[in-house]
């Protein structure tokens, strides 16, 4: 542990806490290395949670706070960690988190928890958690790992909330569970509009998250590949 | 140091285990009364809930204490008094035979109305889902019903903890005309006649487990209830049966006087 100390120092020493480096490591992940729609990683709980608004954004807290302490713990122990057990330390860690998550709000917020019963779960399978304790926490220090697994989680975030805001107005005219589109619209009511059933389906959170990587293709010209 | 010598990594397995283990066993009991209490809670809140009365989680004791009348724990048709009906747990009872179940029972009153109500547990798709079902008086038509469920697909099986799936139970019948039971089954496609709801569009399988749950569950009670009803009818003083009689046709009026005569008895204790 003193090896580690004496780093973070080090890289402290070495550049201000919000450098042009370190402000990347934040600001990548929401646009030019988005997890889902550059990387698609993660599609699976992208899936599932986002027929409504709600649930999607406790989610996306959830992750940002696993995957923060997340990087930060597998980055505290990078150097102690035996080579050939990495996988099954880094999974105990996301799955403790998880589970002292899910403990928590079952004392505190009992209600959203019972809203995300379980999504909460289903964070240990998130590939993107795995996936930055791998590729980023093994190989660098706390504080830009921290930043690394707030980015990388927001990212996740920022789609599965784009989504969900989709699939919930579509499909339900509704938003945060709020009805938004008027009664008499409805034709049951005589009025000319139909709810979306097939936005609820899971295939639409597919076709929702291929029409994002479309549009941030089109803006983006930097994701186009050259054939 | 050889981070990558078997001692060591049997080392540092062994202390991971333990530090993990140790610290979630410790956050768990510290929050296990807190989280007990909110279970506690909200089955208030959802008993409550099964006869309209709709309250906060931080209310729901005071308003269950004042609607809630009696609790019972029926074994074979017969009140038994060895165990509490809060303590009986319903996922152990619903796998015994019929007749060797402890079946608890709560009877609600509101607006001088009596309610059975009747926990329920059963099996979605993905877990178990449960619920609570008030009876009228009359035993054969539903007042309310609410369910809720441990994972069932969100949008899909999950929608049968909305009120657009539950509200359809109301004024629904579980015993046929002649008085044999029947249960109310969730059906594909369009429900019609007092057995039948309408179930929900891609959760097929949860919604059959809502059926089964209820014929299985209320199973348990119907002779109780029927007995008590009919002994309930009979024990009232004269004047109400003759009351009774003159109004049968109007079961309302009766209520209603039936609530009056009791208002008016309440008066006279407390004068």
């Amino acid at each position: 542990m003193s090896t580690e100390t004496v780093e973070k120092k080090k890289s402290g020493e070495g550049e201000p806490l919000f450098s042009k480096k370190n402000r990347r490591l934040l600001s990548d992940p929401l646009n030019d290395n988005n997890p889902i729609t550059v990387q698609v990683l993660g599609i699976c709980s992208a899936l599932a949670i986002t027929v409504q608004l709600k649930p999607a954004v406790v989610m996306a807290l959830s992750v940002v706070f696993v995957m923060g302490a997340g990087n930060v713990i597998i980055s505290l122990l990078r150097n102690l960690i035996p080579s050939r057990v990495r996988i099954i330390v880094m999974l105990t860690v996301v799955a403790s988190l998880v589970i002292l998550v899910d403990q928590v709000l079952k004392a505190y917020m009992f209600d959203v928890s019972k809203q995300l019963s379980v999504f909460i779960g289903l964070i240990i399978t998130n590939c993107i958690i795995m996936g930055r304790f791998e590729a980023f926490a093994m190989g660098n220090g706390t504080w830009k790992s921290f930043l690394d697994g707030i980015g990388n989680a927001a990212g996740y975030g920022v789609i599965l909330i784009l989504v969900s805001i989709f699939r919930e107005f579509f499909g339900a005219g509704s938003l945060w569970g709020h009805k938004l589109i008027p009664d008499d619209w409805y034709m049951q009511n005589g009025g000319f509009y139909h709810d979306n059933g097939m936005m609820l389906l899971p295939p639409m959170a597919l076709i929702s998250v291929a029409l994002i990587i479309w549009v941030q293709r089109a803006y983006n010209r930097k994701l186009i590949e050259e054939n | 140091m050889d981070t990558n010598s078997n001692s060591y990594t049997f080392i540092f397995s062994t202390i991971m285990v333990i530090v993990v283990a140790a610290s979630l066993a410790f956050v768990a009991t510290q929050l296990q009364p807190k989280q007990a209490e909110n279970v506690k809670q909200e089955n208030w809140q959802n008993i409550l809930k099964s006869i309209d009365v709709q309250v906060s989680r931080a209310e729901a004791e005071e308003a269950y204490n004042k609607h809630i009348v009696e609790e019972l724990v029926i074994r074979g048709g017969e009140v038994v008094d060895d165990v509490k009906a809060f303590d009986v747990v319903i996922a152990d009872e619903v796998k015994k035979p019929v007749n060797e179940r402890n079946n608890p029972l709560y009877i609600g009153e509101k607006d001088g109305n009596t309610f059975y109500i009747i926990p329920l547990r059963g099996g979605g798709l993905w877990g178990p889902i449960w619920g609570y079902i008030a009876l009228e008086k009359d035993v054969a038509t539903v007042y309310g019903a609410n369910f809720d469920h441990k994972s069932e697909t969100p949008g899909l099986g999950a929608e049968i903890n909305q009120a657009s799936f539950y509200g359809q139970f109301k004024d629904k019948q579980i015993l046929k005309e002649n008085g044999d039971f029947t249960s109310v089954s969730v059906v594909k496609g369009s429900a019609s006649g007092p057995h039948q709801v309408d179930g929900i569009s891609g959760g097929t399988i949860t919604s059959e487990g809502v059926s089964d749950m209820l014929k299985n569950c209320l199973a348990g009670y119907v002779d109780y209830l029927k007995a008590r009803s009919s002994k309930h009818q009979e024990s009232l003083p004269v004047e109400e049966i003759e009351a009774d009689e003159l109004l049968e046709d109007e079961e309302e009026d009766t209520e209603n006087t039936s609530s009056a005569d009791k208002e008016d008895e309440l008066e006279m204790v407390e004068a």
